[in-house]
């Protein structure tokens, strides 16, 4: 094996980690927004965030990233950066799941903990950073780091329509040239796996530390 | 400059969205059945099994896992293929899903089985139930009626997640949208009508699935509360 194919594959890992950290960070703050309005008071509200979530899970995220690539050209841009594209689609994707997920962990902090808020005359905001939040997030965090894996394992297709090089396209280029499928994707695999076995690992444990009292 | 959206030029070409969305419910359904009783096995041997089946077992799930399906076709098929095994694409891309498929089905049975009390094999036990009995009525239906809502989400995201294998070549319906896009020049309409066709098939198998789940669980049936 010639060592600029490894140092390729590890150009792969940085350009798969780059835009998965892009993914969580904008689609963290949009699934927080989705999340908020799934339990909105206001029908409309909630209905347009169960739509919403329902929408883009019913379709592939590769579908998403040709959305994502292909819609801006209409709106007038010239052409699309191919990280751009592909951040936007993932971004789009994980709004839709962790907005699902987060949901979740806020109605599952107990009833009689919001409505002593509510006694105590707090101000929705205050209720809401002061006693849901704090609580949501020690439950939303195992769910949370577990999704991490979903979302590095989803950067492998995004070369597949908006041509973000990663590992998975890296590796693909090089079997072209070497047929070596095995020895290729094989190491592309480990690197996956290098990367998202801890994340399993540590949301496993995670989830153990928080549910002592259930144990 | 404004836009115009042309669908009929896409439209046209709806004999062969079909094909492409048929062959994505032939592969999904292949997949599902296949990779359900390679996950019920394997998450009976985890659960049961000797030690040394166990650890491979467990092995087997945290690699399948922590890898995206993507780099798992290529490896089956681009490397099957360059060792001079031959077979027909659809059958390599089975394959792929099903032992991807199977990792997660293991971990979901597996916390189902885990689900099922001690009293209730005891109980069973003292009734004088054979152990093929217990496992099939008393471990293996209640576990998987326990865990079929995770099931159905597992099944669903594979049918998505099958889009992917158009990259090894395999004619499914966004195998077959790549070429219409590059014979109308329509790619944005495209994907929205590829859009729309995948929501109605996850809407379409969902139903499917809450119709089988009626089917093979009476007691949800007759009972309409979840386990």
């Amino acid at each position: 094996m010639q060592p600029q194919f490894l140092l390729s594959l590890l150009d792969g890992v940085l350009g798969t980690i780059v835009l998965s950290v892009l993914t969580f960070i904008c689609g963290g703050l949009a699934g927080f927004v989705v999340a908020l309005a799934r339990i909105s008071p206001l029908r409309s509200v909630s209905f347009a965030a169960i739509a919403y979530i329902q929408v883009f899970q019913g379709i592939p995220l590769l579908v998403q990233m040709g959305l994502a690539y292909f819609g801006p050209i209409l709106l007038g841009f010239e052409s699309v950066p191919p990280l751009a594209a592909a951040a936007l689609a993932m971004s789009v994707f994980a709004s839709a799941y962790l907005g699902q997920i987060w949901y979740g962990c806020l109605i599952s902090v107990a009833k009689p903990q919001w409505e002593a808020a509510e006694c105590l005359g707090l101000t929705r905001w205050q209720r809401m950073t002061r006693v849901v939040l704090p609580q949501a997030m020690r439950i939303a965090t195992p769910p949370t780091v577990g999704f991490l894996v979903i979302i590095v394992k989803n950067t492998s297709v995004s070369s597949l329509v908006v041509g973000y090089q990663e590992l998975t396209y890296n590796a693909k280029v090089i079997n072209n040239a070497t047929f070596e499928p095995f020895l290729y994707f094989g190491l592309a695999g480990i690197f996956y796996f290098l990367i998202c076995y801890p994340l399993s690992v540590q949301s496993r444990a995670l989830e153990r530390k928080f549910n002592v009292g259930t144990r | 400059m404004a836009y115009e959206f042309d669908f009929q030029s896409v439209l046209a070409y709806a004999p062969m969205f079909l094909q492409g969305a048929w062959t994505t419910l032939i592969l999904t359904f292949w997949a599902t059945l296949a990779g359900f009783v390679l996950g019920t096995l394997c998450a009976v041997a985890r659960t049961g099994g000797p030690r040394w089946l166990r650890l491979l077992v467990g092995g087997y799930v945290e690699v399948i896992r922590n890898t995206p399906l993507l780099i798992q076709a290529y490896f089956l098929i681009f490397g099957l293929a360059s060792i001079g095994a031959r077979m027909p694409i659809m059958l390599g891309v089975v394959i792929a899903m099903v032992v991807n498929i199977g990792s997660y089905t293991t971990e979901v049975m597996r916390a189902g089985i885990e689900s099922i009390k001690r009293g209730q094999i005891e109980a069973a036990e003292c009734l004088g139930l054979s152990r093929a009995q217990i496992f099939l009525h008393v471990v293996l239906r209640p576990a998987m009626e326990r865990v079929y809502p995770s099931l159905v989400s597992l099944y669903v995201l594979l049918m998505l997640g099958s889009s992917v294998l158009s990259a090894v070549g395999v004619e499914e319906l966004f195998g077959v949208s790549n070429r219409v896009q590059s014979v109308t020049y329509r790619n944005f309409e495209v994907f929205i009508v590829l859009g729309v066709i995948y929501l109605a098939m996850t809407l379409v198998l969902r139903g499917v699935f809450w119709a089988l789940g009626q089917l093979i669980f009476p007691r949800r049936r007759r009972l309409g509360t979840a386990l």
